[in-house]
């Protein structure tokens, strides 16, 4: 009897030794690439981590019948060669199965020969460049791309009988891809650009401009701004150079994110924006997300919405591959896969891999306990990247 | 005609910011003849301390701005007297390094206390909106930073021109050794001054906060722009600054109307052209 127990887990040891080079691995890393620290934390690294944090407290630490273990590294800003080191770190070393993350493009783009050596599916939590997708077969994006929510904008202002617009953006890769995006959708649909201004990035006052914008007298004014102080220059001044109370409508798109929102504040009221997810969603899927925030006190972006897709696709992922690496029957396992997301139904296209998902145009509210929301208005249903479509 | 005029008070108004966020720098640069990169570290902090105060305690506005200014002010003073005193005599590079140090202590610290994301510093009810000119509106805000710019301007040139105070900072910047042998307790002069500097940066900070919102961030992305407005200036010059804010103002804000995608690039143009034409900037005396 006594000799037996103790040979029994002596057993069960030398079964898992002899068993585990062949047999799937118990535990599955993930890596994690975001900025954690730094400017971008606050928008990207803190709600990647909440994210996928809500995701396992909702759905267990198993994806099937394996653990999985998420390990991050930070990478503060566009450094593709950091990303590409970090990357490498987590394959060779940490031996993750999948990568996820990625803020910049040129970060994502950076990983992208590794990953397809390596066999190493990657989710991108942000990066909303097109071509990013092309650039390795076993990327997988769970946020969206610029022209897919800039395009349903136009949409909407044609819809909206607008008929003249100024866009303004920052004058940088994705404002210039913006305003493009917007441009040719508009101009096709019969619609009129007054004037395109690009403001460089570094600028503070934003009066001229809308002094500017103001004296053309626009139906709409069509925005592309990076979170933070720009956004928030831009929107006062909006305010306070008289252009709401002139009636000019505010067409943008994450320049409302739930993160900026309570700090905007009343300058935001009556804003309309185009994008894939509203805290004020209303779904029993986002109700349960929110909660699950609420109980860390997390504020519900849609870089944490996008984190919680990336994780539920990275647990189909290894569910289907039982924990073993294969890169390709993992990848193969979540193409054309729909479910029902926090920020409403969502797909992965088939043939790129891409997000496909509803737009929803919303405008700035303000709830009777003071808060701000982005209530949802019009929806553009199952929009795909138009990237492809668009003329450079 | 509308243009014109559009022009001249958004230039008026946009440097007038400028002066009130850069003065502080001047004073410190150019009386103490201290490298104080971490000038952005001050402003944010009245800024925040405004803000804080007036979340927190529920302080009017004006109340939270003046009490934050004291407050950065007053606790410069230990900071000075520890820190800043011991690197006085040394190297600009020595100093350089030391500031820079502090604005990413600065940065760390802000962001645990109050988060990475934007502070809001929300203004009085007779401050927000705007003012209709018939032509066009200018916001309310402004016109009281071009009132403050002038008081400011006034009282430096005050205390620097006619009191004793302006008279031994001076004479214990230009040469410490003969002051002290005149009886100028140069050590009291030195934290006076850096005192002064930094309420004036605090001051800057909740002034120009609807420029320049606060963030963790704050002290290392407009320290570029601080350094550009004193340098033209020529430091230690209040008028110099003055001159400076509002001609890289209107720069700035006529390309803003003409010619939108590169004001910022005129901005740093008429910087070069400046320093080039006069190295130790408008107003600055060459050493």
């Amino acid at each position: 009897m006594a000799s037996s127990t103790r040979v029994l887990p002596l057993l069960a040891l030398a079964a898992a030794l002899v068993g585990s080079p062949v047999q799937a691995q118990q535990v599955v890393k993930v890596g994690i690439v975001g900025p954690f620290s730094g400017p971008f934390a606050s928008s990207f690294g803190t709600p990647f981590r909440q994210g996928i944090e809500a995701y396992v407290a909702q759905n267990g630490e198993k994806a099937g019948s394996t653990r999985v273990e998420f390990v991050y590294r930070d990478l503060e800003g566009p450094n593709p060669e950091r990303a590409k080191a970090l990357a490498q770190e987590l394959i060779v070393k940490e031996k993750v199965q999948y990568l996820g993350g990625f803020v910049f493009t040129p970060n994502a783009l950076a990983v992208a020969p590794l990953i397809q050596s390596a066999k190493v599916p990657t989710v991108i939590f942000n990066a909303s460049t097109s071509m990013i997708l092309s650039k390795s077969d076993y990327f997988v994006r769970t946020s969206n791309t610029l022209p897919q929510v800039t395009v349903p904008v136009a949409k909407y202002a044609l819809d909206m009988k607008v008929k003249r617009v100024v866009t303004a953006v920052s004058d940088y890769g994705p404002g210039v891809d913006a305003e493009n995006a917007f441009r040719q959708t508009f101009q096709e649909g019969g619609g009129e650009i007054v004037e395109s201004i690009r403001m460089p990035l570094n600028t503070t006052d934003f009066g001229p401009f809308l002094q500017k914008i103001r004296a053309s007298k626009p139906d709409a004014l069509f925005v592309f701004l990076p979170f933070g102080p720009p956004t928030f220059g831009f929107v006062k001044a909006f305010n306070d150079n008289g252009l709401k109370t002139a009636g000019i409508r505010f067409l943008g798109t994450s320049e409302t994110q739930e993160s900026d929102l309570q700090a905007l504040g009343e300058a935001a009221l009556k804003l309309e924006t185009g994008y894939y997810y509203s805290a004020a969603h209303d779904s029993p899927q986002n109700k349960a997300f929110v909660e699950t925030l609420a109980k860390v006190k997390a504020t519900p972006n849609p870089a944490t919405v996008a984190a919680f897709d990336g994780t539920h696709v990275l647990y189909k992922m290894i569910e289907a591959t039982g924990g073993t690496a294969n890169g390709a029957k993992a990848i193969e396992a979540v193409k054309g896969m729909a479910w029902e997301s926090p920020r409403g139904p969502m797909k992965i296209d088939a043939q790129t891999r891409d997000v496909v998902q509803n737009v929803y145009m919303r405008v700035v509210e303000k709830l009777p306990d003071g808060r701000y929301v982005n209530r949802e208005t019009k929806t553009y249903a199952a929009q795909p990247d138009y990237g492809l479509q668009l003329k450079k | 005609m509308g243009l014109i005029a559009s022009i001249i008070i958004d230039s008026v108004a946009y440097g007038m910011v400028l002066f009130v966020i850069s003065i502080g720098l001047s004073i410190t640069l150019g009386l103490m003849g201290f490298v104080n990169l971490a000038h952005g570290v001050f402003a944010m902090a009245g800024g925040y301390g405004a803000a804080w105060l007036m979340r927190t305690y529920g302080w009017s506005y004006e109340l939270a701005a003046l009490a934050a200014v004291a407050l950065v002010a007053l606790l410069a003073w230990p900071l000075q007297r520890l820190l800043y005193s011991r690197l006085q005599d040394r190297s600009d590079l020595d100093q350089v390094l030391f500031t820079i140090g502090l604005v990413f202590v600065g940065i760390a610290g802000m962001g645990v206390m109050f988060g990475n994301a934007i502070t809001p510093l929300p203004l009085p009810e007779y401050l927000q909106g705007s003012v209709d000119l018939s032509f066009r509106v200018i916001p309310t805000q402004r016109i009281a930073a071009v009132v403050v710019g002038v008081l400011v301007l006034v009282a430096l040139m005050w205390l620097l021109e006619r009191t004793r105070f302006g008279i031994e900072t001076r004479a214990a910047v230009e040469d410490a050794d003969a002051a002290r042998a005149l009886g100028i307790r140069t050590a009291r002069v030195y934290v006076m001054g850096f005192s002064l500097g930094a309420g004036l940066a605090a001051l800057g900070g909740v002034i120009g906060a609807e420029l320049l919102p606060l963030e963790p961030y704050y002290p290392l992305k407009y320290l570029v722009v601080l350094l550009a407005v004193v340098a033209v200036g020529g430091v230690g010059s209040p008028l110099g600054l003055f001159a400076s804010a509002l001609l890289l103002g209107t720069v700035e804000t006529a390309a803003k109307y003409l010619v939108p995608s590169m004001s910022s690039i005129f901005f740093f143009a008429t910087m070069l052209a400046v320093l080039a034409w006069r190295p130790a900037g408008l107003f600055g005396r060459a050493h």
